[in-house]
């Protein structure tokens, strides 16, 4: 877990009220689990929430540090699941992966994405050159009189040359395909993790559309 | 010629010089395909049927059984080997299920799941292969070929019987080729029937992209191992007697 610096403070290190003891100390005991996206389109974060009332089932075993309903940069303390959304393009996202690897006891790749790069990938085919200046220098909607220009400023994370999946930057877990996968796939692997099961995504519900 | 083979511990009685993999899905045992098709000669090509026969790993398809094999399908190892085929399939080409209009419909995609690939061991490689679209009624996707040759040997043109399809080139170099002027000459049914036989999304019929609503595609309504375990439902599904 990071501690904030003189460049970046993280939201748990704001002032807070602090949480009623009770309920502090509920929360204590239960699995922790996160989940955060890298370069995807958010989809199999909203297939985590796609588990609706089933989620109110497991409340009793799990709270959730991170979703799309706290969006938090950092996890403020470790977790025993964590659920990457999305592969590797940009530095942000090598630094966000490896921060959660360090941070969670088992990471999983959710989503195409994750697994092997998905629709992001597709510029794996061409050069990264050729891929920016498609998209801004000879874009067909390019404004005509304006100086074409790749955004560069050190407040915008590096591209990476290629897109990598989460398992080629660090050590993954589990992998969940699909694209997104249901919320009921997520549901079934984090059921079965909870609860001593062995991770298992039998035939008829392994997707990876 | 009435013989007894063991499949799996299992002794089996079945004819001498059937398929091995018709035995197999004669007797409930699935043994994945991807270039076999049952009643026309065997292409050995993709290998993703391997078994261990006797102590030694072959390919299924390539096999006419005879009085006393001894069949192993489902040893770990070997399910393990078929799975590591599949996976090298997903590398070598750009195989982009969500984009791709074979989605629910692939041989490849379905027999993943049924071998329970999540993941591929191996690096992507995201090759560059042109598509080819100059054919009127159909295209090809040429970086989600994997070679199998299905389309080579039994998609010919019907006035000469020359082959339409060809592979050119070896190796990582290598990329299916279609003859225009044949490709042309096709007619529908056979344009479709190319498609179809096309075991992952490389053949495309145009004018024809995501037809079946996700939840009623192919592989949706009866999955790869039902297709080749109800042998007489498949070979009427594939149009194959």
């Amino acid at each position: 877990m990071s501690k904030s610096n003189k460049n970046q403070t993280y939201s748990h290190d704001l002032p807070a009220t602090p949480m009623d003891p009770d309920l502090q100390a509920a929360r204590d005991e239960k699995i922790k689990v996160a989940m955060i996206g890298l370069c995807g389109c958010w989809g199999c974060t909203l297939s985590l929430l796609d588990m609706d009332e089933a989620l109110l089932g497991l409340l009793d075993k799990v709270t959730i540090l991170r979703s799309s309903f706290t969006d938090i940069k950092r996890i403020p303390e470790r977790c025993a699941i964590g659920f990457i959304e999305g592969g590797v393009a940009n530095e942000e996202n090598v630094e966000t992966l490896i921060e959660f690897r360090e941070n969670c006891d088992i990471l999983i790749s959710v989503g195409a994405c994750a697994v092997w790069g998905g629709v992001p990938a597709m510029r794996n085919e061409v050069q990264l050159s050729d891929c920016l200046n498609e998209a801004y220098v000879d874009s067909v909607t390019a404004v005509s009189d304006a100086i074409p220009t790749i955004p560069y400023h050190e407040d915008i994370p590096r591209i990476t040359g290629k897109v990598f999946p989460c398992h080629e930057v660090v050590k993954m877990d589990y992998f969940i395909p699909g694209c997104p996968p249901e919320g009921a796939t997520i549901l079934k692997v984090l059921d079965d993790l909870i609860n001593g099961r062995p991770f298992d995504l039998p035939a008829s519900i392994n997707r990876y559309d | 010629m009435s013989i007894e083979i063991i499949i799996d511990g299992e002794s089996v009685t079945t004819e001498a010089g059937t398929n091995l993999v018709d035995v197999a899905a004669e007797n409930g045992v699935y043994i994945p395909t991807l270039c076999y098709l049952k009643g026309k000669p065997c292409l050995g090509t993709c290998r993703v049927c391997s078994v261990r026969v006797n102590g030694h790993i072959i390919a299924a398809c390539t096999l006419p059984v005879s009085e006393g094999m001894n069949v192993e399908v489902n040893a770990p190892d070997l399910l393990d080997m078929r799975k590591a085929l599949i996976e090298i399939l997903f590398v070598e080409g750009n195989h982009n299920c969500p984009s791709c209009e074979k989605s629910g419909r692939c041989d490849l995609q379905a027999t993943g799941y049924e071998l329970g690939m999540v993941v591929s061991r191996f690096p992507y490689r995201f090759p560059l292969r042109e598509r080819e679209v100059a054919a009127k009624h159909l295209w090809l996707e040429r970086d989600r070929c994997i070679f199998c040759q299905r389309c080579v040997e039994f998609i010919r043109d019907k006035a000469t019987d020359q082959k339409i399809f060809s592979i050119r080139g070896r190796g990582t170099t290598a990329q299916i080729e279609i003859d225009i002027a044949l490709a042309d000459r096709m007619p529908p049914e056979q344009v479709r029937e190319a498609a179809e036989i096309c075991p992952v999304g490389c053949i495309i019929e145009k004018g024809v992209g995501f037809n079946d609503p996700i939840g009623q595609r192919k592989f949706e309504i009866q999955s790869v191992r039902e297709r080749a375990l109800d042998i007489k439902d498949s070979a009427a599904e594939s149009g194959h007697e």
